[in-house]
């Protein structure tokens, strides 16, 4: 076991590391993936923080349990000014727990995601694609996609999971938007907080009150026979699925329709044959992997990553989006490939924590690719692609507007 | 080769159904159901590569 020299006298590369082309992976990330995969760099606030940059090493970090999830201990690193501050006003949410307790909130909720309920969920997804299309189609062209479409259709999905009223869903995307943003000060991010808060708290006192058949009353009616109904960790349940379940489809949504408006032949490839959407869904999901910031954990033990000695008490940082573009593992990992089977991508990350709703996000993009396509087969950019604004200042990857026409 | 799963590891991610739905499912409560635990011929691949892709660790192959 060694411990990299650290040369306090050399400048430590800056995280988070700012994407400047949609495709192309910051060259710093491929440098420290052959050089040294992990690293010492420096946070926003000045802390330091290991960053992981290999396949097999992300996936040790994300499933070690002697790398912590929880926030709320004192030295876990703050890569977003405000988040932890941010993430205290509300109960836990389960991704910044550890097992036992990640478990114990997991657990009643896993079958709700289940490949089996997804499919369920299909048919009706598809009503909520085509209903979003159709109105689409009333519109004057150019549109938004973003704003038309890719939120719309994930927001309703998400919200008729849960039984929330998809009137005032605006008003959650508002507030939502700004709290995903880069730019959004400690302040500003603890404000928005406690707004979500008093908005999750209210519906979770009307589900009480008013049950339906929904994942957020039958969480209720198992905590009430289990003995007692915890109202904020129901909030936080809520805000968690909601928060994860939006955006980030929206996201992919938008880079994928972009990926294939620009590049004919990736296009093609599922018009021939939508069998082939779901490998395309994938190999998006790896290729873009968009949440910049990567996994972060704190040592609460001495843990050997990569032959690095990570001491007890240091952060930690794994790049998913440098794991899915390792050569080690994906084929000349730049391109962007349909027929890859890149199913063991970690774009939905790895581990205990690995994301709960990625059947559910699969599905809702397989069907939002087939059927817009279909739909609209004159489908186009309305701007030159190289003025297409893409999120590099956020916190998840994606494109701020996609204006298009058919 | 036997397939064996380990309840208290699953996370109920799904990704060994994805890999193939004839070898794996999930029980009501969204956990692994082994329906195949001796595979054969081309389902050997599959499972090896759902003992891989498990985020959860909770899929393993013994050696009879």
């Amino acid at each position: 076991m060694t411990n990299t020299d650290i040369d306090e006298t050399s400048e430590l590369v800056s995280f988070p590391i700012q994407r400047t082309c949609p495709f192309a992976i910051p060259p710093v990330y491929t440098k420290f993936r052959e050089e040294a995969p992990v690293s010492q760099v420096v946070l926003p606030d000045g802390g330091k923080a290991w960053l992981v940059t290999k396949y097999d090493d992300v996936r040790a970090v994300m499933s070690n349990p002697k790398l912590s999830s929880d926030r709320r201990k004192k030295d876990f690193p703050v890569v977003v000014p405000g988040q932890n501050a941010a993430l205290a006003k509300h109960a836990p949410f389960m991704i910044i727990l550890d097992d036992p307790e990640h478990a114990e909130a997991r657990r009643p909720v896993i079958s709700e995601f289940s490949v089996r309920r997804v499919a369920a969920m299909k048919p009706r997804i598809q009503e909520i694609v085509d209903h979003f299309i159709d109105e689409m189609l009333k519109l004057p062209r150019p549109v938004d996609l973003n704003q038309v479409f890719s939120l719309p259709v994930p927001s309703l999905v998400v919200s008729e999971i849960l039984g929330m009223p998809y009137e005032g869903h605006e008003y959650f995307m508002e507030l939502a938007e700004v709290l995903l943003r880069r730019t959004t000060d400690e302040q500003g991010r603890i404000n928005i907080s406690v707004q979500l808060r008093a908005y999750m708290d209210k519906l979770v006192e009307e589900k009480i009150a008013n049950p339906g058949d929904d994942l957020l009353s039958r969480q209720i009616e198992l905590q009430r026979r289990n003995g007692g109904i915890d109202r904020p960790q129901l909030a936080s349940l809520c805000l968690l699925v909601l928060l994860a379940g939006h955006e980030t489809t929206a996201n992919m949504i938008n880079l994928g329709v972009f990926s294939m408006l620009t590049r004919p032949e990736l296009l093609d490839v599922i018009k021939a044959d939508p069998s082939k959407t779901p490998k395309a869904v994938d190999e998006l999901l790896r290729f873009y992997t968009i949440p910049d910031f990567g996994a972060h954990r704190l040592a609460m033990d001495d843990v050997e990553i990569g032959g690095v000695l990570i001491r007890k008490g240091e952060a930690v940082i794994a790049s998913t989006f440098a794991a899915n573009r390792d050569p080690a593992v994906f084929d000349d990992p730049e391109e962007l490939d349909f027929s890859r089977d890149s199913r063991h991508h970690v774009a939905f990350g790895y581990g205990p924590h690995q994301c709960l709703g990625q059947n559910l996000g699969r599905v809702e993009l397989q069907v939002v690719f087939d059927t817009l396509f279909r739909r609209l087969p004159d489908l186009r950019l309305a701007v030159p692609a190289e003025e297409l604004n893409f999120k590099s200042d956020a916190l998840v990857y994606g494109l701020y507007e996609l204006p298009v026409t058919w | 080769m036997r397939l064996e799963k380990d309840h208290d590891r699953c996370i109920g991610a799904g990704q060994c159904v994805r890999t193939d739905p004839r070898i794996f499912d999930q029980d009501d409560d969204g956990l692994v159901k082994v329906l195949i635990d001796r595979p054969r011929g081309t389902d050997e691949a599959a499972a090896h590569k759902a003992v891989f892709i498990c985020p959860a660790k909770a899929l393993s192959i013994a050696q009879d």
